[in-house]
């Protein structure tokens, strides 16, 4: 028996909790906060390879594998980047490789959090995903 | 509250299609008008009207549409050539854009009169577009790319200048106006000693144009470019002005149509200034848009505006070094309608998602000046750019913006 969370399960799970939102400050507050919780990553793994440089802020993923499953930890220098960071680990982290390189992550726009996929140039969330499921399927 | 004097700013506004847009739910707040100014009907139509009446290839067509776009895109060359003080339209060159324009210099006259071991001298407040085609031209010709150094307000020092310059100085490649910080630069000084040195100089207008009165002659500069986005005229078209002399000894950037006056397999002539530098059917729409965006600027007075600016200027000064921890970076007297800033604690990037949300659209990071940034120890500002449309009021929805915001983050 598997009692782990499927991404699905999760993703469903934040619609769920971002429908309770009003407004977009609480939303904000949410992944503020999401950052200020994040664990900072050991300075040891901030390195070059491990950082996805943007226009304005930098990200950085580490990414292992523990029990068969791949495991991420992350920072940024910038808060609300940083509760993205967060929000990305809580839903594929300790998951099977297929299933991250595979999740198309749909909740996204269904939290209303899109916009942040455009900001290409400003360390979206884009660059962040495409890191993560390029280190799982590296990881295998 | 100042009051905004007989400078009726509603009516300015009402030019302005985007300005009554909502963002977010919000009335819009442009304050990024460093990045691009907005643009006004007469611009917006003059496109329109080009399209709908006149589309036609120039210079070319025996037909009445070519003619009328041929007369309204000779107008416009005609309208900046008054618009920067140019002795002849001759001197203009109509580009994609100010990057556009010092990559024409750069690799025309760089090809043709760099030697090995010359030196080009730049300025640590510069935009990438006036770092990167100096890099380039020079690695190619084995010349050394020199910089003038600032201080932690960003002035220059004009004392490392002096002692740079000397018999291996063949050009000197100069920001107007600070993109990032909106200092104003001494460039009558620069480009008299540079001239002391007979080295050439090309002005950075990019910021410049839109707030400075340009008179290129007075100011004696060799070369004057710019964007015409940042004037209130369209994206995709910008200016060299080229002293007449100076453009005539240069060789073509680009080859193609129009630069052409007579083309054999054996042997090219090329066409005389400035068509020798506008290879290929221009931008005209954009081109003739242009003037619409000058005449704009015309209508008003650059002069009036600039007051009007830096009415706004000193009150969001003022607003902003209320709110604590926030520091001006390039807090100097002789600046244009530019506020760049860092808060404590504060990435640039969170301020801005929070600002957008709230109808704000402002600036943040390095603003293409990198080199800047480093030298002043921080990652990124905050930069708020003021334009003849903005009022007072804007500051205020700005400051409270900012003011929840920090609540938010810290």
């Amino acid at each position: 028996m598997n009692n782990q969370k499927t991404i699905k399960n999760i993703e469903q799970d934040l619609i769920d909790d971002f429908s309770l939102f009003e407004t977009w400050e609480e939303k904000y507050e949410y992944l503020i906060d999401l950052g200020k919780k994040l664990a900072p990553l050991d300075p040891a793994f901030k390195t070059e390879d491990r950082k996805i440089k943007g226009c304005q802020s930098s990200v950085w993923i580490h990414s292992y594998k523990k029990d068969g499953l791949v495991h991420f930890e992350g920072d940024s220098d910038a808060i609300i980047v940083r509760g993205l960071v967060g929000l990305m680990i809580m839903v594929l982290n300790g998951q099977p490789s297929k299933e991250i390189v595979g999740a198309p992550l749909d909740f996204i726009n269904t939290i209303g959090l899109s916009s942040h996929l455009a900001q290409t140039r400003s360390n979206g969330l884009r660059a962040m995903i495409k890191q993560m499921k390029m280190d799982a399927g590296v990881l295998g | 509250m100042k009051t905004e004097g007989t400078y009726d700013v509603q009516a300015i506004r009402a030019q302005f299609p985007i300005l009554s847009r909502k963002v977010k739910g919000k009335d819009l707040v442009y304050l990024d008008n460093a990045a691009t100014a907005q643009k006004p009907l007469a611009v917006i139509d003059a496109l329109v009207h080009y399209y709908s009446h006149y589309n036609a290839n120039i210079h070319r067509g025996l037909h009445t549409l070519a003619d009328e776009a041929t007369a309204a895109y000779e107008a416009s060359r005609t309208a900046v050539k008054d618009f920067v003080g140019a002795s002849s339209p001759d001197e203009i060159i109509f580009t994609k854009g100010t990057t556009d324009s010092i990559n024409l210099v750069a690799h025309s006259w760089g090809k043709s009169f760099l030697q090995e071991g010359d030196e080009i001298i730049i300025t640590s407040l510069e935009h990438h577009a006036n770092i990167v085609p100096w890099q380039m031209i020079a690695a190619e010709k084995k010349a050394i790319l020199r910089v003038i150094p600032i201080d932690d307000n960003g002035i220059l020092d004009m004392e490392a200048f002096k002692a740079m310059l000397g018999a291996k100085t063949k050009f000197v490649s100069v920001i107007h106006v600070s993109n990032a910080l909106g200092i104003i630069n001494p460039v009558e000084e620069i480009i008299e000693l540079a001239h002391q040195h007979n080295a050439l100089v090309l002005v950075d207008g990019a910021q410049s144009s839109v707030h400075l009165d340009i008179d290129v002659q007075t100011l004696g500069c060799d070369f004057y470019a710019f964007s015409g986005h940042k004037i209130y005229g369209p994206t995709g078209v910008g200016v060299l002005y080229g002293r007449k002399d100076l453009l005539e000894s240069m060789p073509p950037y680009q080859g193609g149509g129009e630069m052409i006056k007579e083309v054999r397999f054996e042997h090219t002539t090329y066409n005389e200034l400035p068509f020798k530098f506008e290879a290929g059917t221009p931008n005209i729409a954009d081109v003739i848009a242009l003037k619409a965006g000058i005449d704009f600027i015309n209508n008003i007075g650059k002069a009036v505006i600039r007051k009007h600016e830096e009415m706004l200027l000193e009150y969001a000064t003022a607003q902003l070094k209320d709110i604590a921890g926030l520091r001006i970076i390039g807090d100097v007297k002789n600046k244009v309608s530019v506020i760049s800033f860092v808060i404590d604690g504060v990435h640039p990037q969170d301020l801005a998602i929070l600002l957008d949300n709230q109808g704000v659209a402002v600036r943040t990071g390095h603003h293409c000046a990198q080199p800047l940034m480093h030298r002043l120890g921080i990652v990124g500002t905050t930069r708020a750019s003021f334009a003849a449309y903005n009022t007072l009021e804007e500051i205020d929805v700005l400051t409270q913006a900012l003011n929840k915001s920090l609540k938010m983050l810290l």
